[in-house]
């Protein structure tokens, strides 16, 4: 049955209208959207990281607030002011990060705030929650306790949470962020399940494969703005990225040519376990040469993480070593050494980290006291030295473009895009050999991007060594100089970067090869 | 009324936090709300006592400032809590709740007493002040290094730790006190060393309480310093605002830890020997005086800076002398301070949520319901 | 030989405003709130029930003619209220206005053991009254009733029937208590604010409801704590300080059962017990081994701490977001 309006003219199931939300500081999250949604249909909301998805769908599941703006279910205006509500009304949101109490079972999780009599009757309860897996398809033990569940597993947790609540509006935020390609395939089969059984469905994505895979319309945001609906057999990758971003991806990114490589960090049999014991990166080799960039590219956790963190001393290593070659051709290995062991040595590995708030910087802390991190050590006095890194943090914030109201702005206060100047910037005023760069661009407009970019290729052509995660194929293969690709904690190949494709590189993130189960 | 239309009527306010507050609106939120908890001690005061507001007020004002004796006594209250607060500053700056003070204070006590009573006469006067100190240093520095080291080592919960830390030293207290008691059966241990004077803190002229009271200004420069500009304060603000960003720059988050609970806690056991070598001359399992969980409520309205410390340190000395002079005017308890300390400290941690956090109104709707 | 049977009735008798504390306390703490008030909330608990059966007793023309069920619900009633009103400012610190939980519990100890000192010092005075000390004697008889027959049965009533009734709705209230947080949906919601706020909010359950109601009513679970130990233990008899440290203890007992009321019962018996061995130990003419008897409770408490610490056992660890703030916009 095919339609070629949204909804076929039914009445929508969610009708949103003008909804707003501005954040503290000032942030408009959303501007004036508008959205329907339909039951026995799919929805895929897309857009770019930040470009208002999640808290639009916040506000639908009562998360947050709307600033202004009406929500009509089922044609009925209604005020949603918290989760009660939206999940009285049948509206069910599986977040990203899900919320779920760890030292629970699956059945208590599930029935957790239902009001089904005082009496706790979970054998009643797990026999429902089975009968709900028999119908879409589902795997789940209901007495298993979630600490000691899979990603995947507690996200069918929450989906079971929310069809044992009888919702029939689904929202799925980035549902396939944590899953492996099998996994997702298993996820979107059950949505089709649930959509041809007369449910709403939105799922929360900036995929376009997945997009064009499982959903009937298209909805795209930007920068908080509603730009417009597709109708998903109708589309193309071309049109809908440039509704995402305003204009066609040609990226562009400008690319200098390699001059005399040289190794500069050797990584060899490297294996890592996480604390509970499971094989992070298995027998990992490879080398950095100074003045190229080495992408790294993978599905998010197969091992990146690992990987930069046993580079800079972060994370215990099991076996394999790690040697950084001088000048000279000396070698010295840096395995076991603490993070500031490896900086004093010599060996300059600077490290902007996946979090960057989290990690690299300190959110309450101004811009000179975020500069002092690396150097607050030097000298030998007892006391710190501020003058240097209040210059620096003038330097890099004219270099760089910052904007911000003043060097004494605590950096928790920043834009996503300047919060990655200000740590990039920092990093490089170390004058580093090696510079380690991980999501760099994540969560940051096209122009911080670029800016990015151009940054990443200074250093590489003042001769560092520069390795780059990331999660954009197109951009690791118009930045980088050579591509490795890491899949379930194995490299799976090193491809160079100007000869290969989108499909190579997609093909060795999935490739069954160099999976842990061979 | 439905449900629906109940939760829409409950839904019209609405709290957001705040962006930011100039400091001036924040001070003048600070002190409305002490005058308005003022102005609650004035009524319960009155309330209790039938006195008029107005000589309620000058009896408070005349129990820290109604002659030269009070006065100093006043001094020498304020600078003992002024000195645990102090020592709680580097620990609560890394968010490490350190509610121990009071036992780290006790065993300051315990070892420069034990100095006074097993050292006294035995060695030379100012070599025995300087054993006392250091063995009260080092024991409040041993007492605050346990659960230091549990917290780093297997981040055992210190706020229910330090709580239990001063019990044990209560109890040891009292079991030495039992031991060392004179007259024996009194329960008490008495003026140590009352003839000989030995390990009794010089006086400076006629000022008995002068010396203590400038040791602890001194500190707490020093104690202010510290924290704004050392690499040691800057790594425990480092460690305190995100151990992750801590441990990716290097600092051993274990390490500050570990080294800030020992200055935290020598610093309660220089408070220690100060009361035992410096006024008291005595040990009561009393005599910290409940400071070490009143410095926590001092340094905590004092956001952890040193100076502002001075000002809630003294605001809760001055109330508890006034108060004090209410009770006995009245005849009544002593403990009616602790209720006036109550209600200003509860309007002053409360008020801090006007400043960090704004109630908005909903704008439309509701006129259909 | 070690006399178990005067032993342990007055162990027993130790242990109840423990074991009260601690329940109370657990159950505010399964909400994730560390309310470090309870010992504060104790002394209330007793002083104002106190209040009400002092003002109570004088108003009697002769205390003989005291009315046992007024004696024992004016006491009690006030008491609860009191208990209660302290929850209730707790709550409204640290939940509405998000307060420090830490420090706003130790204020609500200061003010608490302040207030319950500053009337029981100061209550006759307050009323002109000419009585030397506040001595509740026939209230206190109405507290401390034991079954008619209980003297017949010998030793076996001796140990389980010699108690007034507020030591059995102690134990009645802990097993209750258990009962509601694991085998209840009540239980099971309130676990889970504890846990994690944020999906407890995300699956429809009033975080703040349910936060108030815990702590309100651990409070009162507590105050009752108090109200024993004035009433029942100590005769009717206030004098100021003499419930010591038990409010510390009580909150040392959470930890030293990790989290189970159920466990708490014969736990407290233990500690009240640890508490009054010196008693029944020949410690010849060192009197000052008995201060070491009482560091016991504490020391096995940190024991306790440290090795549920080590262990990482998911299901002995100390409610998740205890101690912290819940704020639904966080962002």
């Amino acid at each position: 049955m095919e339609e070629s309006r949204k909804g076929g003219g039914r009445t929508p199931a969610v009708s949103m209208r003008g909804i707003t939300k501005t954040f503290a500081g000032g942030v408009i999250a959303n501007d004036n959207v508008d959205l329907d949604i339909y039951r026995g249909e799919i929805i895929a909301l897309l857009g770019e990281n930040g470009s208002g998805k999640t808290t639009l769908m916040n506000m639908l599941s009562g998360i947050y607030c709307p600033d202004a703006g009406t929500i009509a279910i089922n044609g009925r205006k209604t005020e949603i002011r918290s989760p009660k509500d939206a999940l009285d009304l049948g509206i069910g949101m599986v977040h990203q990060h899900f919320k779920l109490v760890d030292v629970m079972t699956a059945a208590e999780n599930i029935i957790l705030g239902l009001k089904e009599g005082r009496r706790l009757d979970l054998k009643a309860a797990s026999k429902r929650i089975q009968e709900i897996c028999d119908a879409y398809g589902f795997d789940l033990n209901p007495d298993q306790k979630i600490y000691d569940m899979s990603v995947s597993q507690k996200q069918t947790v929450e989906i079971v949470k929310m069809l044992y609540r009888k919702a029939d509006i689904l929202i799925l935020d980035e549902p396939t962020a944590v899953l492996t390609p099998q996994e997702s395939d298993r996820l979107f089969d059950v949505l089709r399940n649930m959509k041809a059984d007369g449910k709403a469905i939105v799922i929360i994505t900036h995929k376009l494969h997945e997009v064009l895979d499982v959903s009937d319309w298209v909805d795209v945001l930007r920068a908080g703005k509603f730009i417009g609906s597709l109708k998903t057999s109708e589309t193309n990758e071309a049109e809908m990225t440039e509704m995402m971003v305003g204009h066609a991806v040609r990226l562009n990114i400008n690319r200098p040519e390699v001059k005399n490589p040289k190794p500069r960090i050797e990584v060899e049999g490297l294996t890592v376990r996480s604390s509970d014991g499971l094989l992070k990166l298995q027998d990992v080799s490879f080398t950095a040469r100074s003045g190229e960039i080495l992408g790294i590219a993978g599905i998010s956790g197969s091992g990146q993480k690992e990987l930069l963190e046993s580079m800079t001393g972060l994370c215990r290593i099991e076996s394999g070593d790690i040697r950084y070659i001088y000048d000279d051709g000396r070698k010295k290995s840096i395995v076991g050494d603490s993070p500031l062991e490896i900086a004093r040595l010599g060996v300059q590995l600077s490290f902007v980290p996946e979090d960057r708030l989290g990690m690299g910087l300190v959110g309450n802390m101004d811009l000179t006291g975020n500069m002092m991190l690396r150097s607050f050590r030097n000298g030998n006095s007892i006391f710190t030295d501020r003058k240097s890194p209040k210059a620096l943090a003038g330097r890099v914030v004219d270099q760089l473009e910052i904007s911000t109201p003043s060097l004494q702005t605590p950096v928790r206060r920043l834009s996503g895009g300047n919060v990655q100047k200000v740590l990039l910037g920092r990093e490089i005023a170390s004058e580093p050999t090696v510079l380690l760069t991980a999501y760099a661009v994540r969560g940051l407009d096209i122009n911080s991007s670029y800016t990015i970019y151009r940054l990443l290729n200074e250093q590489k052509e003042r001769g560092v060594a520069v390795i780059y995660v990331g999660e954009e194929l197109d951009v690791l293969l118009e930045l980088c100089d050579r591509i490795l690709v890491l899949c379930g904690g194995c490299v799976s190949g090193i491809l160079d970067a100007r000869t290969s494709s989108k499909n190579e590189v997609g093909l060795l993130m999935t490739s069954l090869r160099g999976g842990r189960d061979e | 009324m439905n449900d629906a239309a109940k939760s829409k009527m409950k839904a019209r306010i609405h709290i957001v936090k705040r962006a930011a507050m100039p400091w001036y609106q924040a001070a003048g939120i600070r002190a409305l709300a002490l005058f308005l908890a003022v102005i609650v001690c004035g009524i319960v005061t009155y309330v209790l006592t039938g006195d008029n507001p107005a000589s309620v007020f000058k009896t408070i004002f005349e129990g820290s400032f109604g002659s030269e004796r009070r006065f100093w006594v006043m001094l020498q209250n304020l600078s003992m809590l002024l000195c645990v607060s102090l020592a709680m500053a580097p620990a609560f700056r890394m968010r490490f709740w350190n509610i121990g003070g009071e036992g780290q204070v006790l065993v300051g006590c315990l070892a420069t007493a034990a100095c006074m009573i097993n050292l006294g006469g035995k060695i030379p006067n100012g070599f025995l002040i300087f054993m006392s100190l250091m063995a009260a240093v080092s024991a409040g520095a041993f007492w605050a290094f346990i659960p230091a080291a549990c917290k780093a080592n297997w981040n055992t919960n210190e706020t229910l730790f330090t709580l239990m830390m001063n019990y044990v030293a209560t109890q040891l207290t009292a079991y030495y006190i039992i031991i060392w008691e004179s007259p024996k059966g009194s329960g008490k241990v008495g003026i140590i060393q009352q003839k000989s004077q030995a390990g009794w803190l010089p006086q400076i002229g006629q000022y008995k309480y002068l010396l203590p009271v400038l040791v602890v200004f001194i500190l707490t420069i020093i104690v202010y310093i510290y924290m704004r500009y050392s690499k040691q304060g800057y790594e425990l603000a480092v460690v305190g605002e995100s151990e992750k960003t801590a441990r990716y720059v290097g600092i051993s988050v274990p390490r500050v830890i570990v080294r800030s609970m020992i200055l935290s806690g020598a610093i309660c056991g220089l408070c220690g020997f100060l009361l035992v070598a410096g006024t008291d001359h005595t040990i009561t399992t009393t005599l910290a005086g409940g400071r070490g969980f009143t410095a926590v409520m001092v340094a905590w309205m004092a956001k952890f800076n040193p100076i502002g410390m001075i000002f809630t340190a003294f605001l809760l000395v001055f109330l508890n002398k006034g108060a004090g002079e209410i009770a006995t005017s009245f005849g009544l308890n002593q403990s009616f301070s602790d209720i006036l300390s109550g209600i200003i400290i509860f309007f002053l941690i409360g008020c801090e949520f006007f400043i960090s956090y704004r109630i908005v109104r909903q704008r439309g709707e509701g006129q259909n319901v | 030989m070690f006399d178990f049977v005067s032993f342990i009735p007055r162990a027993v008798m130790q242990s109840i405003p423990l074991l009260l504390g601690s329940t109370g306390e657990t159950i505010t703490e399964k909400s994730g709130n560390l309310n470090l008030g309870i010992p504060g909330i104790m002394y209330v608990g007793a002083i104002s029930g106190v209040i009400g059966s002092f003002f109570y007793e004088l108003s009697l023309p002769d205390r003989s003619l005291i009315n046992p069920y007024l004696g024992i619900l004016i006491p009690l009633s006030c008491c609860l209220l009191g208990s209660f009103l302290m929850g209730l400012l707790y709550c409204f610190l640290t939940v509405t206005l998000r307060a420090n939980q830490n420090v706003t519990g130790l204020a609500l100890t200061t003010f608490g053991v302040g207030f319950g000192n500053f009337f029981g010092g100061s209550l006759i005075k307050l009323t002109g009254g000419a009585v030397p000390s506040i001595a509740l004697s026939a209230t206190s008889k109405c507290f401390s009733k034991v079954l008619p027959f209980a003297k017949d049965t010998g030793i076996f009533g001796k140990l389980v029937l010699s108690y007034g009734f507020l030591a059995y709705a102690a134990i009645v209230i802990a097993l209750l208590s258990s009962y509601v947080l694991n085998r209840t949906r009540t239980g099971l919601q309130l676990r889970a604010v504890g846990e994690n706020p944020s999906t407890a909010d995300a699956a429809g359950i009033n975080v703040t409801r349910y936060k108030y109601a815990a702590t309100c009513i651990g409070s009162m679970i507590a105050g009752l704590g108090g109200l024993y130990y004035v009433m029942d233990y100590a005769s009717g008899v206030w004098s100021n300080d003499a419930f010591g440290d038990r409010g510390w203890l009580a909150i040392a007992l959470v930890i030293f059962t990790i989290w189970r009321p159920n466990v708490g019962i014969l736990a407290s018996i233990l500690f009240g017990g640890l508490y009054i061995l010196y008693l029944f130990i020949p410690t010849g003419t060192n009197l000052a081994i008995k201060e070491i008897y009482k560091m016991l409770p504490y020391l096995v408490t940190i024991i306790v701490l440290v090795l549920i610490s080590t262990r990482r056992k998911k299901e002995n660890q100390a409610p998740e977001a205890l101690g912290l703030p819940y704020f639904r916009e966080e962002r």
